[in-house]
């Protein structure tokens, strides 16, 4: 399979997959912290509608007039939930399911409309539901690469004011910062990178690119900066695994590899992070349990020591202590 | 013009969620270096109230003046102290880190916190005693050590008007007299410090005036004349329906 870096063609590919998947990472760390997990689920079923109605006004295939058409609603979907939980008793989780759905349904419906059209199965739109990295030419992985640099730059730039409206929304308020406009601007930049996404990765899974490297990433450490990092580090890896080995092999979509490769990262980390891994907490339980029959042994002799009259109760104590 | 300079000056301010207002035509006073206690029953509308002052929830009526300004124009000289429940304390970060937030407002958009910030930031936690915890994980820190971090944050703002929302709530002994020491030192830097309280039998000793509030003020002025059997019933004793011909029960203890 490394046989494939010798193609330029694919490697370009490959470079947009790991740029599309730091991107994710780097941007889900946040909507994950926020506890906006499903935001991102939603704004990509939301992309199918508008991919639809793209192709449906202008008749031809051209991938950035899907992806405008895949951002306007992801916009308008967003916009929807907003209403919706501001002006009923929904609650956001609700109202995002709601959404979700319905706009996803929208999308199935004009995509079959589409395919029993005449020009229906040229239009290769059913690509984007399961994502395909190999469909992607040079100048969309140019794109690609761009969008996720562009992306990383502005969560560099703003890391603090992000930080503050994750943890302390009404605090920053309190300091003057404009919170409403700083969640637009992270808003807008989890639709960026999920419409990115959507071209390799399909709109069904997309998100999922987003979540899991930032939960993997949240094993490791207890520093944001460092988990950042980390989680643009395990998407841009994700996102690599899953092109490689779909480009690489036969009849193999790119989408569900690459959230296999994320999950098999987040199983990893589950077990052997060293922050919060379940080895971890095993190993330090076990440590302490043996600290504790340690000193509690040598209580007991200090006991029986001093019992006996002996000077060096003191002594075994301290050694106790010390083991 | 005594008005015009006070601290904080609050105006017929009107909140509500639904239709029945929480907080209705509160109007206070703060003077500079006083420790004024906001008293009255759960769901009189006291975090509601230091909420609309900070413009976190809109209000439907009335006028916040800082120092003789609207608020917007202000922020700089107000401190907050949240309910320690409103944030998630898994967060992926540490105390020092939590108290050097206190200094974003003076830093601005784009620009990072750098030695001199959390130098200060430091020297915030070691006012409240939890310089030894500088680097810990918050969620590993206790309630009261998440109240101090919280307050040395707020330390870290250098405000010169406070407002914080139950900070004894839920706290040890310790943490309590850390927050005391805490409040008289900023009231002798001239500081004035407003502080949701639930605790009554500490209310003559903590503060210098008191807020009685039930959805409407009951009271305000010095603990001395605000604080007493006869208010606190009419706080207290009017929210379970009843009221007592004689207002000298000994009643709200």
């Amino acid at each position: 399979m490394l046989e494939m870096l010798n193609d330029p063609n694919l490697r370009w590919i490959l470079f947009g997959s790991i740029l599309l998947g730091l991107g994710n990472g780097i941007v889900g760390t946040f909507s994950y912290l926020r506890k906006m997990s499903l935001m991102g689920d939603v704004l990509a079923h939301a992309a199918l509608p508008g991919i639809c109605i793209a192709f449906m006004l202008t008749g031809v295939k051209e991938v950035w007039l899907f992806l405008i058409g895949a951002a306007a609603a992801a916009l308008a979907a967003s916009a929807c939930t907003n209403l919706i939980s501001r002006h009923s008793r929904i609650k956001q989780d609700a109202a995002m399911g709601i959404v979700l759905s319905v706009f996803f349904a929208i999308g199935i419906v004009l995509m079959t409309r589409i395919q029993h059209s005449e020009y229906g199965n040229q239009s290769g739109l059913d690509k984007f539901l399961f994502g395909q990295a190999a469909s992607m030419t040079m100048g969309d992985v140019y794109a690609l690469g761009g969008t996720a640099l562009a992306v990383s730059l502005v969560c560099g730039l703003l890391f603090k004011e992000f930080k503050l409206i994750s943890f302390d929304p009404a605090f920053g308020r309190g300091l003057g910062y404009r919170t409403a406009a700083l969640e637009y601007t992270l808003l807008a930049l989890v639709t960026v990178v999920v419409v990115a996404g959507i071209q390799a990765v399909g709109v069904v899974l997309v998100a999922a690119l987003l979540i899991t490297p930032a939960v993997a990433a949240r094993y490791w450490t207890d520093r944001l900066a460092t988990m950042t990092v980390l989680a643009g580090a395990f998407g841009a890896a994700s996102g690599a695994a899953g092109t490689w080995i779909s480009s690489g092999v036969s009849q193999l979509p790119t989408g569900p590899i690459s959230v296999l490769a994320a999950t098999a990262l987040f199983g990893l980390s589950a077990l052997l992070g060293v922050r919060r891994g379940l080895l971890s907490k095993l190993l330090l339980r076990r440590r302490a349990k043996r600290l504790w029959m340690l000193e509690r042994q040598s209580n007991g002799d200090a006991g029986i020591a001093a019992a006996k009259g002996g000077g060096s109760a003191r002594s075994i104590a301290e050694r106790g202590r010390i083991g | 013009m005594i008005g015009a300079a006070a601290p904080l000056a609050v105006s017929g301010m009107t909140v509500a969620y639904r239709k029945k207002p929480v907080v209705q035509g509160v109007s206070f006073e703060a003077k500079k270096g006083e420790l004024i206690g906001i008293i009255g029953p759960n769901g009189a509308g006291k975090s509601t109230l230091i909420k609309a002052i900070l413009g976190l929830i809109p209000a439907l009526e009335g006028e916040v003046r800082i120092y003789g300004k609207p608020y917007k124009q202000q922020r700089k000289l107000v401190g907050y102290v949240p309910q320690r429940e409103s944030v998630d304390w898994d967060f992926p970060t540490h105390a020092l880190d939590v108290v050097t937030m206190g200094r974003y407002g003076h830093l601005g958009l784009f620009r990072r916190p750098g030695r001199k910030e959390k130098e200060l930031a430091f020297e915030c936690l070691e006012k409240v005693g939890m310089a030894a915890f500088a680097n810990r994980q918050i969620g590993q820190l206790s309630g009261g050590q998440q109240q101090r971090v919280f307050l040395a944050r707020a330390l870290a703002q250098d405000a010169a008007l406070y407002l914080m929302d139950e900070p004894f709530a839920g706290v040890d002994a310790a943490t309590e007299k850390a927050i005391v020491l805490l409040l008289d030192e900023l009231k002798r830097q001239g500081r004035t410090v407003l502080v949701v309280h639930h605790d009554l039998t500490t209310v003559t000793e903590y503060f210098d005036s008191v807020l009685l509030l039930n959805g409407e003020k009951i009271a305000f002025g010095p603990t001395a004349a605000a604080f007493t059997p006869e208010l606190l019933h009419r706080a207290y004793g009017g929210k379970l329906g009843f009221r007592m011909p004689v207002p000298t029960a000994d009643s709200g203890e």
